[in-house]
């Protein structure tokens, strides 16, 4: 691998992502799978890094989901956007980040598609105002909110008080970078590094300690894909390309997977638990399997927030070897206590992948 | 001997083809060659299908044959300027020379196969050009091969050719059988290696090159599979793992490879559009320089006294590129004794 | 409740574990049979493919890619009529290739039986 020849292709696809004022939009699921990670993006750019970040109660679903299982036409959902456009407008802002990985995808595409077809835009501004009296502004800037946690990667690092470095040897652990497939592979000038070698992600992992491992099925989609699991008669897909990539990482030994989706870390986290069930497999070491968290979650860890309060208990894999391999403190005992320090009441532990 | 001055730009074998007819014809031609030395991207290949003739051979008899000439190497032309029926060719060693006909013999570049990101050129180690491979084959040097036993090499057809994304429609012309030749060229290398060529469609127009494929079938075992190489990747072992489809059987195919060679296309060398556009040569659609037509008057610009030959005009083979630089010497001949 | 949750077996051919041993054996005695060039004429003409699938050109692409098994099954609909042989625009002796073809696979086939 020729580490200078990616640094070539990510210098050609840099975009700019201004520093402050941003309009932020939820996703419509995180908040169930990760419950934590949306929390740590406000608390790390309002409160670590002051930024100002604007978030609306008023803010609904952009459609993605269902514009991507077929159950919308597109005008409905370019309607939808443009409701979010408009509340964006209404506040004062003109940056707009999103959450979502197929929100950002969405609005990319919508954009785009406004920008080559401008009389569609008419129509839909004509459709906005006869729904709901409201018109909008176009975002200046457009950003996911990886990007935003990649353009401050260095702050974070520097106000960290862990790096993603094996306390015991000092060498760095080895991560696993999986983007979604949204971010980049519509356009890939919208992403930072593009679509073959994104540098979202890699780039969080090596300025906060880690090294970043590079497999051969890194391209491939975590296998969600909205029509493979959300169809029963196709789920077999879905945990089949999962299946693909672990098997493709398994020879590097990641310590830790890191993703910028909301489906993907979702998916490889809660597959590896039907995959070890199924065929007695597992991937990380000793029965354990590889941890998957989303950046929002390193970041946190990285800034020495309490596990806990990060909601890595929600996740199916055991995060505690990884946490242990760094030296971050966390009090087992209180896994499973609410923020009302109560019992929230334990899972079921699984047969093969080993669990706490 | 004629005191009429021709500018030859370009000094590749269209331009030196060209060159050595008009010296026979009594010109004393002026050759401006942008790099230091003769012969373009022939020069640097090792052998030409589909006899295996090697390439410095035609090169050097083709220099030895323009050594009369007034030849500028590690020059440039800095704009033209068209002066009733001459030219004025200004260069950028501060010499300026009234021409009474110029030819425009700049070539083409090799598409530089980094674009296709999901191939992994300059990425990947394993991961080389045609030119690279034949670059090896006559120095001998590189350091994706020192050393290594291939054991499984794959060839990667229309890189940068047939491909909108890529920006170019045209086909290449010479990559499939060049994949051939330099696949062969492996093979006897490397008897007991297992070649695969990854193909769109075989084009073995030229005169042998139908034989050459049968040969690399049957005497070199070489395998083809239809189908496009779709994105390769590294292994832990530093090979690379081509994934493609079989389209004739209509299923996906992974292999992999000690080696992977691109075959980089043709694309035009755009150094040269401001000054032809100044001219009033265009653009044709697949961005090469556009003759008068492109059945009878390949060589002719339709401008009076401007003139084209080779692959500026298009995708070329080593004859055809030849056979029209001789049709331009004799153009400009005509042009230059009949009147203007 | 089938919830679907089931891995799905992949179509996908692995080169690096294709065994072609069986093939350069054949390849030894029927060199032609490395230069069918997938034109089809052999299928186009064949007696038996409307009706049981034969095609030559697939019983050799299917040997190449390590798949025995259905190249043994699509032979069996072969009437070795020879019509393939006449129309081979490559020269191929496909009656001979089928014949060899027979008797190094199918005992290999006979002993996989057992």
């Amino acid at each position: 691998m020729i580490y200078q020849g990616k640094q070539k292709i990510w210098s050609e696809y840099q975009k700019e992502i201004p520093d402050d004022h941003w309009y932020y939009v939820r996703s419509c699921i995180r908040q169930n799978f990760f419950p934590a990670s949306e929390r740590m993006f406000t608390e790390i750019t309002r409160n670590v890094l002051g930024k100002d970040i604007y978030e609306t109660p008023s803010h609904t679903t952009c459609g993605g989901i269902a514009y991507h299982c077929d159950t919308i036409p597109q005008e409905t959902v370019m309607t939808i956007v443009a409701r979010q456009f408009a509340l964006m407008t209404e506040a004062g802002y003109e940056n707009y980040v999103a959450s979502c990985i197929t929100s950002f995808g969405n609005y990319a595409e919508i954009l785009e598609t406004w920008h080559e077809f401008p009389e569609l835009e008419t129509k839909i501004r004509e459709l906005l105002w006869k729904a709901c009296k409201k018109e909008f502004k176009k975002p200046k800037y457009l950003a996911h909110s990886s990007d935003l946690i990649y353009k401050f990667r260095g702050e974070i690092a520097a106000k960290g008080r862990f790096r993603l470095v094996d306390k015991e040897t000092g060498e760095p652990l080895r991560i696993v970078e999986h983007i979604g497939c949204h971010y980049a592979k519509m356009f890939p000038h919208k992403g930072v590094g593009g679509a073959e070698y994104p540098c979202v992600l890699s780039g969080m992992i090596e300025a906060w300690g880690g090294q970043v491992i590079d497999y051969p099925e890194r391209r491939h989609c975590c296998g969600y894909g909205f029509r493979q699991y959300h169809v029963q008669a196709n789920r077999g897909y879905s945990l089949s390309n999962t299946h693909k990539k672990f098997e493709s990482m398994e020879p590097y030994h990641p310590d830790a997977i890191i993703t910028n989706c909301p489906g993907c870390p979702y998916f490889l986290d809660r597959w590896q638990y039907v995959i070890a069930e199924q065929t007695g497999k597992t991937y990380g070491r000793d029965g354990f399997g590889i941890p998957v968290f989303t950046y929002e979650e390193l970041a946190g860890l990285v800034l020495g927030y309490d596990p806990w309060d990060l909601g890595l208990q929600l996740h199916q894999v055991a995060v505690e070897p990884f946490l242990d391999k760094i030296g971050i403190e966390y009090d087992p005992s209180a896994k499973y206590k609410g923020l009302d320090k109560k019992d929230i009441l334990r899972p079921g532990l699984p047969q093969n992948l080993k669990c706490f | 001997m004629s005191k009429d001055n021709i500018v030859i730009i370009g000094g590749g074998i269209a331009g030196m083809t060209a060159a050595s007819r008009l010296l026979r014809l009594g010109y004393t031609p002026i050759i401006v060659e942008e790099s230091d030395h003769l012969g373009g991207h022939v020069a640097e290949w090792h052998k030409l299908f589909p006899d295996m003739a090697p390439a410095q051979d035609i090169v050097q008899r083709l220099a030895e044959e323009v050594s009369a000439a007034n030849i500028f190497l590690s020059t440039r032309v800095l704009f033209i300027n068209r002066l009733h029926d001459t030219y004025i060719v200004m260069l950028n060693n501060g010499v300026s020379i009234q021409a009474q006909a110029v030819l425009i013999a700049t070539g083409f570049n090799l598409f530089d196969a980094t674009k296709k990101e999901e191939y992994g050129y300059g990425i990947y180690d394993q991961v080389l050009t045609n030119r690279d491979l034949e670059r090896w084959f006559t120095t001998g040097d590189d350091p994706r091969l020192n050393g290594h036993e291939v054991k499984r090499a794959g060839f990667v057809h229309c890189v940068g050719s047939r491909d909108v994304k890529a920006g170019n429609t045209q086909c290449s012309k010479v990559c499939c059988v060049t994949a051939i030749k330099q696949a062969i060229e492996l093979k006897e290398k490397f008897p007991d290696a297992e070649i695969w060529c990854f193909y769109m469609d075989l084009r073995l127009f030229g005169k042998k090159y139908e034989d050459f494929y049968i040969n690399a079938q049957k005497d070199y075992g070489i395998h083809f599979i239809r189908g496009r190489v779709s994105e390769v990747s590294e292994g832990l072992d530093g090979r690379v793992i081509v994934k493609a489809e079989d389209t004739l059987s209509g299923k996906p195919v992974k292999v992999t490879l000690d080696l992977l060679v691109l075959m980089s296309g043709m694309v035009c060398n755009a150094t040269i559009n401001p000054i032809a556009t100044s001219l009033g040569i265009d653009l044709d659609s697949d961005g090469f320089l556009r003759s008068k037509d492109n059945i009878s008057h390949i060589v002719s610009s339709g401008r009076k006294g401007l003139f084209l030959a080779g692959a500026c005009t298009g995708t070329k083979t080593v004859p055809e590129t030849i056979a029209e630089a001789n049709s331009a010497a004799l153009d400009i001949h005509l042009y230059l004794t009949e009147g203007k | 409740m089938e919830f679907g949750f089931k891995l799905s077996p992949s179509s996908a051919v692995n080169l690096d574990q294709v065994d072609l041993s069986l093939y350069e054996r054949l390849a030894a005695i029927e060199p032609d049979l490395r230069i069918c060039m997938a034109c089809g004429s052999c299928s186009a003409t064949c007696t038996a493919a409307p009706f049981t699938g034969m095609s030559v050109r697939k019983v050799i692409l299917d040997l190449q890619r390590g798949k025995e098994k259905e190249a043994a099954k699509m032979l069996s609909g072969c009437m070795l009529c020879g019509k393939c042989t006449m129309v081979c625009p490559r020269g191929i002796n496909t009656r001979h290739l089928i014949l060899s073809l027979c008797r190094i696979y199918g005992t290999k086939a006979k002993e996989e039986g057992k």
